[in-house]
């Protein structure tokens, strides 16, 4: 099978710095492919270049078979790539289901005057979009602040309607960045299994961004590692676990930290 | 999580909730509304009607305002241009080609929904202030265009254009003034409720997300500049009727009528009532029609200082509008009716 999503030699320069350099990997149908690399390695900036918020320096970006490298950041989204922000990227005075609905945009089709005169066309999207809204927000146990205005609601929640605001336009690719940031042991927990579920029920890929090791190893079927922008390993968890420079440039910091506090 | 907040000058004020349950007396409460609407045309001596039709037209002209700037975050201070455009078109139609008064309002709808594109589609280039000050700079140059020599066969110049205040058609037993409050009453429902639906459409919804998280709404699929512009002009449309409507009921125009205090009255108007709210464009239009007189009722010599005081007053006692005091004493009557009851909230 031809994979999702193909990643050739991407660079992304902001003025001097290189954030990341000719980086190639690829995403298969139905996987997650966890991203590793200590801080500042560059995970986000890639991110950035596949969502299309950043155009690449060099390189090209394929998804689904066809060439998305520059095309306009508003296109991302149709084409069936969803995604969340490492630090909350909400629209904050909406309600939970205002925010998870703006997620269905890129599904509908209905204009001002279409939306103005409440025309068939765009009552049934509305009510299409209701539809998806309903489980969604169960099975990410939103139901209960779907009128809260998300700016009032603690930061694991947020991410979770970030979550459901990304799957609601029934994306093929997820790319989640940090999604377990901020979260506890349990909700850590939680996650994991969560992360499985989506892919099996929406039958989609992830991309996933994290720090949190134990996530990463526990749900992906590969993992690419960066290291100053470089693609340092690229295999099974348990390849990429292995590889003396990962060892070095991330668990090696982690050991290290380890070391320190014992 | 404050960090996050770019947004240069804060304008978006209380969460928007067009979600919020409807139940079934909601069905009652609009020929209820219908009918508090049309009372005062029967109710109300001449003058007094006057200045309720000028109420009625002020709040459509913000709430054109609001949907660009409460609702899409873009800063308009020049709203007042659009307002002048829609009146001069329906003036010179009327004075100049013969136009009944019905028939010009869909022109001034367009004249100012295409100025309003036209604006808004090179302004997008400028974020927040710089929008602001483009805006500005329409207002004060539009007066002075209008009194321009070129000109003067249909604007009539410094002089303005006089029109003829309509009667009521179809023979019935109503005067002009009665007349015009009714109308004006009909295409403000029309147009509040065109608003209202799409403000709680896909539309609505994308308008708020832009204002609230630019980078997220493109990630959705959000077109900013087609969504920005069209919002733009769908704005100055609305002003623009207004506008006309103004025209109308004032049966003159004049350029000194469309300074920039009007752009000025409008944005005072739209946070007085309260940014991001429909209806609060009616408390605004009510506020910027009788507060001023008030003033000079009670402080003759210095009704400026007055009205400043109200103004500021305002600010600390309402921050977030007519709007939004009314929604505060509507959640905390739900919450006595939920505990007295002892059922669930909806
Ligand atoms: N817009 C930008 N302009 C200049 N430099 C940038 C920009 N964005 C990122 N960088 C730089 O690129 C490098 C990679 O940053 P990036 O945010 O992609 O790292 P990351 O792997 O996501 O780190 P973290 O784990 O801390 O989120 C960093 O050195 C950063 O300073
Ligand atoms: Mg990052």
């Amino acid at each position: 099978m031809a994979a999702l999503l193909d990643v050739s030699d991407v660079v992304m320069r902001f003025g001097g710095v290189t954030a990341v350099g000719r980086v190639s990997f690829s995403v298969g149908q139905r996987s997650i492919c966890g991203l590793i690399g200590p801080n500042g390695a560059g995970k986000t900036t890639l991110f950035n270049c596949i969502s299309g918020i950043y155009r690449p320096s060099g390189g090209r970006i394929a998804f689904d078979g066809q060439e998305i490298t520059g095309a306009p950041r508003h296109r991302m989204a149709g084409l069936g790539i969803g995604r969340t922000f490492q630090n909350v990227a909400l629209f904050r005075t909406l309600s939970v289901r205002d925010n998870v609905l703006a997620g269905a945009h890129s599904r509908g089709g209905a204009g001002f005057v279409a939306s103005a005169l409440r025309l068939a066309p765009a009552r049934r999207e509305e009510a299409e979009a209701e539809g998806r809204l309903r489980p969604l927000l169960a099975m990410l146990d939103l139901a209960s602040v779907a009128h809260v205005p998300v700016a009032a609601l603690p930061f694991g929640t947020q991410k979770r309607v970030e979550m459901a605001r990304a799957l609601i336009s029934g994306p093929k690719l997820l790319l989640l960045d940090e999604p377990a940031g901020g979260l506890n042991h349990g909700e850590v927990d939680g996650l994991a299994s969560l992360l499985l579920d989506i892919r099996e029920r929406f039958s989609l890929s992830i991309l996933l961004v994290e720090h949190h090791m134990n996530l990463v190893m526990r749900v992906s079927d590969k993992v690419v590692a960066l290291d100053f922008g470089k693609k340092i390993a690229d295999g099974t968890p348990a390849e990429v676990r292995a590889e003396p420079e990962v060892i070095r440039a991330y668990l090696g910091e982690e050991a290290e930290r380890h070391g320190r506090a014992a | 999580m404050a960090a996050e907040d770019a947004v240069p000058v804060e304008v978006v004020a209380a969460p928007a909730r067009p979600d919020a349950p409807t139940d079934s007396l909601a069905w009652l409460a609009v020929p209820a509304m219908v009918l508090l609407a049309m009372a005062p045309a029967f109710l109300v001596e001449s003058f007094r009607l006057f200045q309720l039709t000028s109420v009625v037209i002020y709040a459509v002209a913000i709430l054109g305002l609001n949907i660009v700037t409460g609702y899409n975050g873009q800063i308009s201070l020049g709203h007042g241009a659009f307002y002048a455009v829609g009146a001069y078109t329906t003036a010179i139609l009327m004075a100049s080609f013969g136009l009944p008064y019905w028939a010009t309002l869909p022109v001034s709808a367009a004249v100012c929904g295409a100025l309003g594109w036209g604006i808004g589609f090179p302004a997008l280039r400028l974020g927040g202030l710089y929008l602001a000050l483009t805006t500005f700079a329409l207002a004060v140059a539009v007066p002075q265009v209008l009194k321009h020599d070129a000109l003067e066969t249909w604007t009539g110049g410094v002089q303005g254009v006089f029109i003829a205040k309509p009667d009521a058609p179809f023979g019935l037993p109503l005067s002009a003034d009665q007349w015009m409050y009714l109308f004006t009453v009909a295409i403000a429902a029309a147009i509040f409720v065109l608003a209202r639906n799409l403000l709680r459409s896909r539309i609505g919804r994308a308008m708020m997300a832009i204002r609230d998280q630019p980078t997220a709404a493109e990630a959705m699929g959000m077109d900013l500049a087609a969504l920005k512009t069209r919002t733009f002009a769908l704005s100055a449309t609305i002003t623009g009727v207004a506008g006309a409507l103004s025209a109308v009921a004032v049966e003159f125009v004049s350029p000194d009528s469309f300074s920039v205090n009007l752009s000025i009255t409008l944005f005072v108007g739209m946070i007085v009532g309260g940014v991001a709210s429909i209806f609060g464009a009616v408390f605004g239009g009510l506020f910027v029609v009788f507060v001023p007189n008030l003033a000079e009722d009670i402080a003759g010599a210095a009704p400026g200082v007055l009205y400043g005081a109200i103004l500021i007053l305002f600010v600390f006692v309402l921050p977030t509008g007519f709007a939004g005091l009314l929604r505060r004493v509507a959640a905390s009557a739900r919450r006595t009716t939920a505990t007295n009851d002892a059922t669930p909230g909806r």
